[in-house]
């Protein structure tokens, strides 16, 4: 591969770049994951060949990754063994789905392999979006949004004594069978190697499936997130497909992002990283729904769409994914500026009371 | 709420660490082309996006850090 491949850089490109890292970088730092899905599009639609788009954006989300788990370690919010144990089984994952989408791009082309990936976002984002929504609804409506209490089926792992394979996790301070935390690490990785967000699947499997708290599963992600990108790097740059221009502008925006993201997390009350992660998830499977006509059309498996009708979809359907992120963006702020004013008027209220 | 002088000492922090920052990405422009000929050797060659990454990480992570901090956004503690 020659230089060739990479594309002139543009100031308005970089300002483009520096801004979508930093709004994906802010979601990132608040549920763990996120942006990524948006970033690999944004690039490809510069000019940047899928393969270098993909690379660079593994290159800069292990550092970012890495600056926000160190961010939140700080703030007593992350379990490094976990984030261990199902980072090297999501690296196993991640090698699989590469596999896999290779596979079916070799045999049915680029509009085989974005109908796989439009499908896996609209079922999994359907099951996985629809759960994490109506439960956050419903912790709202009990009232019960200070504290959260493991589930019946994490309760049931944590009881579950496989000898030989317990592992002790300070976040739930329990043992837990690595037999449980191996294929949700593995789901994980092969999710990030399909549609390039893991946490979508990451985060709630660490709430609903191991019992962490909303806090400690997003924060732990970020320590998933970090392996399996060091190892995606390492496997693409080990091919010359990283333009490390690209990967430094992203991560000059996303680590402003990440930084204000993670802050946000000390601010607000736990259901509201559910509430992000599952808008963003509802948000994007709407975009991913609209496109599926196209590539059904391109393959012939329904009658030809009219190319101005495609242009429309594939358009429409981007823009809502940008939706989706400023949509994830715009809570994360209200809700910081909000936390932060009652914080502040309440220790303005202290001081008063103890100077009286 | 910080006092007058953590604040200070904070603003010196992110001058410091933003100045670090630039120099790094002028580097990083100025010589792009020997950059991306080097990334794109592949193989061993591997190592220089990884190790570049992680400089970058840390200069540039302590930048944005300091730079919240000093405009008074920290963490609630």
């Amino acid at each position: 591969m020659d230089t060739l491949n990479f594309i002139q850089l543009e100031p308005l490109t970089g300002i483009y770049l520096f801004v979508v890292g930093f709004v994906g970088g802010l979601v990132s730092g608040f549920i763990g994951s996120g942006g990524a899905f948006v970033l690999t599009p944004a690039m490809m639609s510069l000019g940047v060949p899928g393969i270098v788009a993909v690379a660079s954006n593994m290159c800069h989300k292990f550092p970012k990754a890495l600056v926000g788990a160190m961010k939140r370690a700080k703030y007593g919010q992350v379990d490094v063994k976990m984030g261990l144990v199902l980072g090297i089984s999501a690296e196993a994952g991640v090698l699989l789905g590469a596999h896999y989408q290779e596979a079916i791009k070799r045999q049915f082309g680029d509009a085989g392999s974005n109908l796989y990936v439009s499908v896996a976002f609209v079922i999994i984002l359907g099951l996985v979006g629809s759960f994490v929504m109506r439960d956050t609804i419903k912790s709202y409506r009990s009232g019960v949004i200070e504290e959260e209490k493991p589930g019946k089926i994490a309760l049931w792992i944590q009881s579950v004594n496989i000898p030989g394979t317990m592992m002790y996790f300070p976040s739930i301070n329990a043992r837990i069978s690595v037999l449980f935390t191996i294929p949700l690490g593995f789901a994980t990785g092969l999710l990030a190697a399909t549609i390039a967000v893991g946490g979508f699947i990451g985060v709630p499997a660490q709430i609903y499936i191991l019992g962490l708290s909303s806090l400690m599963a997003s924060a732990t992600e970020l320590v998933i997130a970090f392996v399996m990108g060091i190892g995606g790097t390492i496997k693409f740059a080990w091919s010359g497909y990283v333009d490390i221009r690209l990967a430094m502008i992203i991560l000059a925006g996303s680590l402003f992002g990440i930084q204000l993201g993670a802050i946000g997390t000390t601010y607000v009350k736990p259901y509201m990283i559910k509430l992000v992660m599952g808008v963003i998830m509802m948000t994007v499977l709407i975009s991913r729904a609209i496109v599926i006509p196209v590539y059904l059309s391109q393959l012939d498996l329904i009658a030809p769409l009219a190319a101005n009708t495609q242009w429309w979809l594939k358009n429409v359907s981007f823009a809502i994914m940008l939706l989706a992120l400023a949509l994830g963006a715009g809570i994360i702020l209200t809700a910081l500026i909000k936390g932060r004013r009652e914080h502040l008027q309440q220790q303005s209220t202290q001081m008063a009371n103890a100077t009286a | 709420m910080a006092s007058p002088s953590e604040s200070a000492a904070s603003h010196l922090k992110a001058i410091g660490w933003g100045v670090l920052s630039i120099a790094l990405y002028l580097l990083l422009f100025i010589y792009d082309k020997e950059v991306l000929e080097l990334s794109a050797k592949g193989k061993w060659y591997f190592v220089f996006p990884v190790v570049v990454a992680f400089l970058f990480s840390v200069v540039h992570g302590n930048f944005t850090g300091e730079f919240w901090r000093s405009l008074g956004i920290r963490a609630k503690r």
